[in-house]
C-alpha cells in the first residue's frame, strides 16, 4: 500500500521538476536547435504520458490487489492483449526512430547548399587549435613532424609553405554570425569532443580520421565549449568557447590575426 | 584438507553459488564506496581529507585528490559494477545455487570447471585491485577503455602504464571465467533436467539463466579477443587500434594502420549484450517472485519466453547505439537506431506482462515482492530514457552527458540490484534454513527505493543542462554554476542510500545465524527447490497458482494431481 503512494509521489516529483524546474537546455541558436527541441518535446509528451500512465497503473494494481484474504483470478496470460501491445509499442518505437532521422539528416548527410566557411580543428590533450586560412584564402600545407607545442606551431605548419604564412590559428573559436560553417574535427593523441550545447551538437575527435561538421549559429554571443569524451586527467579542463560574431567584426578579426601571425 | 575441499575448492554448485555471492558482496561493498568517496569530490574538490592521502599516497598528496585519482575510483567502480557484481551475482551466485535444484539435476554438468570459472573470477578480481597498488594506479580511462588513450601507456596519463595492463588481464581473465560458466549452464539446462522438465515447464528464472549463458558465450570471447589485441597495441608494438601520427605529449609515435574505432565496435559488441547478461537473471526472478506472490500464473509465460529469446537476438545487433557521435557511418547510425528501438519492443512487452501477472492477484507485499515491484518501477523509468539515447539525433546532445549516468544507473545498476535483493529475500530460507526479519526488510525496501530515485533521477537533469560525464569536478564550466544544488542533493542522497544498506546487511549477517528456523516452503511455491526429495518427476509448468477446485491455491511441480 505505502508502496503505491511513494510510486505516485515519485512521480508527481518528477513530473513537476521536468514542467517546472530550473534545470533544463540553454536556448537554441541555430535552427537545428531549435528542430531538435521540437523533437525532444514531443517525445517528452509521449514518453511522459507512458510513464504516468506506467507508474499510476502500478500503484493502482497495488493498492486493488493487496491480499485481504480474496482468491487470485487464475488467468496464464492472453493471446489477443499480447498482439496488441506488442504491434501498438512496435509502431511507436519504430516510428520514433523514423522520426527523429530528418534531424540527424540535417547534420550529417545533407549536402551544403551554400559555401561554407572551412575552419581546421586539431585537439589534443588537453587543448583546442583552430585555423583559419589567411587572406589568401588557402590553408597552408601541415605535417606532424613539425608539430610543436613550445615554438607555437601545434598543426605543425610546413615553414615552406608560402600558403601557410597567414594562416590564422587561435585557441578558441571564432565564427561569423548567419554563416555556414564547417569543422574538420582531429585528433593527434587521444578522442575528444566537440560539443555546443546551445546548438545542440556533438560529434567526437578521432585520431587518424578527419570528420567534418557543419552548423549555422544564428545568434551572437560567446558559448563554452566542454570536452565530450574521456580523453585522460585534464578532461575536466579542456574546454574553449565558441563566439559568433557580427560579419564585420568577424572579418576585421581574421585580418588583424592574418597579420600578426606574419 | 576435507575442509578445504568442502569449502574452498568445492565442487558442490550449492557451495560455488555463496562462494560467487560472497565476492559480488565484497565487490559492491566496494563499489559502492568508491562512489561515495567520487561524489564526495564533486561536491567539494578542494577537500583536504587525511585519510586519502594515507590510502593514495601519491593520488591524493596532501589529503587533496588529483583529477586523476578521481578517474581511476570511477575506472574500478564501474567494472566492479558491471562486472564482479552484476555478471557474478545473478549468474555465477543464485544461477549456480538454483538451476540444478529447479531443474531436479544433481550438480551442474562440468562440477570441476564450475569451480575453476570461480577461483578464476576470483583472480580476475585481485588483479583488478592490484591495479590500485601499482606504478601510476589504477587506469583512469573507464570501464570502457577506448583506446588510444587505454593503448598508448604510461605517456597517456597516470594508471595508463601497469594499471591499465592489469585491468585488461582483469577483464581477459574474467572472459575467460564466464566462458566456462557459460557452457556449464547451457549444457546443464539441456542435458540435466529431471523426468517431465520439458523446456516449457522450466520456471522463467531458468530460462533467464539458459539465454543469458547463451549471451554470455557468443559475447565474452570478442572481449576476450579485443582484450588482448589492446594488449599486443601496448606491450608488443602492434597497431590494431593506433593509427599513424600520434603526437602525444610532443612525442611522434611510432604507430600506423590501426583505428581507435575497432575497439568500440569489438568492445561494444559485448558492451551491449553485457547489460542484457547483467539484466535477463533479474528478469527471470521478478517474474517468478511477482506469480508466488500475487499467487497467480505468470501471465504470457510464452510471450516471457519469447521476448527474453528477441532480447537476446536484437541485443547483438545493436551495439552501435553506443557510437552514433563517434565518427562511424551516419547511415549506419540510423540503422542502428531503428534497431535499438526494435529491442525496446520485448522489454516493453515484459513490463505488460508483469503487470498483467499481478492483476487480479492476491497481493502479499513480502519484502521480496516489494523489490520486485520495485523493480517494475525503475525498469520502466530507465527504459524510457532509453527511447531518447536510441535516437542519433537525441545523442547529438546527450552523448557522454550525465544522462547517460542517470539512465544506466536506474536500468541496470538498480533494476539489476533490486532483483537481486528480492533473490536474496525470496531464496534466503532455503539457502540458510532460516528466515530474514520481514519488518526490517521493509524499512531497507522504502527507503532504498526512495534514495535510488533521489540519487538518480537529478542526474538525467544535469544531462539535460549539458553537463558531460567523467569529469572530476565542474568548476571550470560556468553553464553548471547554477546546478550546485543538483550535485549536493546527489550525493547527500548517495550517503543516505548507502547507509541504508547496512540494514540490510545487519538483517542478513543476523538471521544467517540466529534467524527463525525456515519452513521447507514458507511462500508456498510451486518449483522444485521447495519440496524436499532430490530427483522428483515432474507433472506441470512452474506456475499453477490459484487454480480453480485445487486443493489449495498452489500445486508443486512434482505433484500428479
Ligand atoms: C550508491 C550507488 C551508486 C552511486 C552513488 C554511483 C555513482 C556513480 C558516479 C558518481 C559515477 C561517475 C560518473 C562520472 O564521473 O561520469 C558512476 C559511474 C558508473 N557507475 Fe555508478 N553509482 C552507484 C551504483 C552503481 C551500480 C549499482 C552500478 C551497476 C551497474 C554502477 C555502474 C556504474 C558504471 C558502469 C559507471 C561508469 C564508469 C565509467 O564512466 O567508466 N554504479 N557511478
Ligand atoms: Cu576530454
Ligand atoms: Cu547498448
Amino acid at each position: 500500500m505505502g508502496l503505491a503512494f511513494l510510486v505516485w509521489l515519485l512521480t508527481a516529483v518528477i513530473l513537476y521538476l521536468t514542467a517546472r524546474g530550473p534545470w533544463w537546455f540553454p536556448a537554441p541558436i541555430s535552427q537545428h536547435g531549435a528542430e531538435f527541441d521540437k523533437h525532444f518535446t514531443t517525445l517528452l509528451w509521449i514518453t511522459g504520458a507512458i510513464f504516468v500512465a506506467a507508474q499510476l497503473l502500478l500503484g493502482y494494481a497495488i493498492v486493488r490487489f493487496k491480499s485481504r484474504g480474496q482468491y487470485a483470478t487464475h488467468s496464464e496470460g492472453n493471446n489477443k492483449l499480447e498482439l496488441l501491445w506488442t504491434s501498438a509499442t512496435a509502431i511507436l518505437f519504430i516510428g520514433f526512430a523514423l522520426a527523429a532521422n530528418g534531424i540527424w539528416a540535417s547534420v550529417h548527410l545533407d549536402q551544403a547548399t551554400e559555401a561554407a566557411l572551412k575552419i581546421d580543428v586539431l585537439a589534443k590533450q588537453f587543448s583546442w587549435n583552430f585555423r583559419y586560412p589567411g587572406p589568401d584564402g588557402k590553408l597552408g600545407r601541415t605535417d606532424v613532424k613539425f608539430i610543436n607545442d613550445s615554438t607555437g606551431n601545434p598543426f605543425g605548419l610546413d615553414e615552406k609553405d608560402p600558403a601557410a604564412k597567414d594562416d590564422v590559428i587561435s585557441s578558441t573559436i571564432r565564427v561569423p554570425v548567419n554563416t555556414l560553417v564547417e569543422l574538420n574535427l582531429r585528433s593527434r593523441d587521444v578522442i575528444h569532443n566537440f560539443f555546443v550545447r546551445e546548438l545542440r551538437i556533438k560529434q567526437d575527435l578521432v585520431p587518424g580520421m578527419t570528420i567534418p561538421l557543419r552548423f549555422k549559429a544564428q545568434k551572437e554571443g560567446t558559448y563554452e565549449v566542454p570536452c565530450s569524451e574521456l580523453c585522460g586527467l585534464g578532461h575536466h579542463q579542456m574546454r574553449t568557447t565558441l563566439i559568433v560574431m557580427s560579419n564585420e567584426d568577424f572579418t576585421r578579426w581574421l585580418v588583424d590575426e592574418g597579420r600578426k601571425s606574419r | 584438507m576435507t575442509w578445504l575441499r568442502t569449502h574452498v575448492f568445492s565442487t558442490d554448485h550449492k557451495v560455488i553459488g555463496k562462494q560467487y555471492i560472497s565476492l559480488a558482496f565484497f565487490s559492491v561493498a566496494l563499489g559502492i564506496m568508491l562512489s561515495l568517496i567520487m561524489r564526495f569530490h564533486l561536491i567539494r574538490p578542494d577537500a583536504k581529507i587525511g585519510w586519502f592521502a594515507l590510502l593514495w599516497p601519491t593520488g591524493a598528496t596532501g589529503g587533496i585528490m588529483t583529477p586523476e585519482l578521481y578517474l581511476s575510483l570511477m575506472t574500478i567502480h564501474g567494472t566492479l559494477m558491471v562486472f564482479f557484481v552484476l555478471t557474478t551475482a545473478p549468474q555465477g551466485g543464485f544461477g549456480n545455487y538454483f538451476l540444478p535444484l529447479q531443474i531436479g539435476a544433481p550438480d551442474m554438468a562440468f562440477p570441476v570447471l564450475n569451480m575453476l570459472s570461480f577461483w578464476t573470477t576470483f583472480l580476475a578480481l585481485l588483479t583488478l585491485l592490484a591495479a590500485f597498488f601499482v606504478e601510476g594506479g589504477a587506469p583512469l580511462g573507464g570501464w570502457t577503455a577506448y583506446p588510444p588513450l587505454s593503448a598508448l601507456g604510461q605517456i597517456a596519463g597516470p594508471g595508463q602504464g601497469l594499471g591499465m595492463d592489469c585491468w585488461i588481464v582483469s577483464i581477459a581473465l574474467f572472459s575467460i571465467a564466464s566462458l566456462m560458466g557459460a557452457i556449464n549452464f547451457i549444457t546443464t539446462v539441456l542435458d540435466m533436467r529431471t523426468q517431465g522438465m520439458d523446456l516449457m515447464r522450466m520456471p522463467l528464472t531458468c530460462w533467464g539463466w539458459f539465454i543469458t549463458a547463451i549471451i554470455s558465450l557468443l559475447a565474452f570471447g570478442v572481449l576476450l579477443a579485443a582484450g588482448l589485441l589492446l594488449l599486443m597495441d601496448r606491450n608488443l608494438g602492434t597497431s590494431f587500434f593506433l593509427p599513424a601520427g600520434l603526437v602525444v605529449s610532443d612525442q611522434l609515435q611510432n604507430h600506423s594502420g590501426g583505428s581507435p574505432i575497432l575497439w568500440q565496435h569489438l568492445f561494444w559488441f559485448f558492451g551491449h549484450p553485457e547489460v542484457y547478461i547483467a539484466i535477463l537473471p533479474g528478469m527471470g526472478i521478478v517474474s517468478t517472485v511477482l506469480s508466488v506472490f500475487s499467487r497467480k500464473p505468470i501471465f504470457g509465460y510464452k510471450a516471457m519466453v519469447f521476448a527474453m529469446f528477441a532480447i537476446a537476438l536484437l541485443g547483438f545487433l545493436v551495439w552501435g547505439h553506443h557510437m552514433f557521435i563517434s565518427g562511424m557511418s551516419p547511415y549506419s547510425a540510423m540503422t542502428f537506431s531503428v534497431l535499438t528501438l526494435a529491442v525496446g519492443v520485448p522489454s516493453a512487452i515484459k513490463t505488460f506482462n508483469w503487470l498483467g501477472t499481478i492483476w487480479g492477484g492476491d497481493l502479499h507485499f513480502t519484502p521480496a515482492m516489494l523489490f520486485a515491484l520495485g523493480f517494475v518501477s525503475v525498469f520502466v523509468s530507465g527504459g524510457l530514457t532509453g527511447l531518447f539515447l536510441g535516437q542519433p539525433a537525441i545523442d547529438l546532445y546527450f552523448h557522454d552527458t550525465y544522462f547517460v549516468v542517470g539512465h544506466f544507473h536506474m536500468i541496470m545498476g538498480v533494476a539489476a540490484i533490486f532483483a537481486m535483493f528480492s533473490a536474496m529475500y525470496y531464496w534466503f530460507p532455503k539457502m540458510h534454513g532460516r528466515m530474514m526479519n520481514a519488518p526490517l526488510g521493509h524499512v531497507h525496501f522504502y527507503l532504498t527505493f526512495l534514495g535510488v530515485y533521489a540519487i538518480f533521477i537529478p542526474m538525467h537533469f544535469l544531462g539535460i543542462m549539458g553537463a558531460p560525464r567523467r569529469y572530476s569536478d565542474f568548476k571550470e564550466l560556468e553553464f553548471l554554476a547554477d546546478a550546485g544544488v543538483l550535485q549536493k542533493f546527489t550525493t547527500h542522497s548517495a550517503y543516505f542510500t548507502a547507509a541504508v544498506q547496512l540494514i540490510f546487511f545487519g538483517n542478513y549477517f543476523y538471521a544467517k545465524r540466529r534467524g527463525p528456523a525456515a519452513e521447507v516452503n514458507p511462500w508456498r511455491a510451486t518449483t522444485l527447490e521447495w519440496q524436499p526429495s532430490s530427483r522428483p518427476e515432474v507433472h506441470r509448468g512452474p506456475d499453477v497458482y490459484s487454480l480453480p477446485g485445487a486443493r489449495e491455491d498452489f500445486v508443486m511441480q512434482q505433484d500428479k494431481k
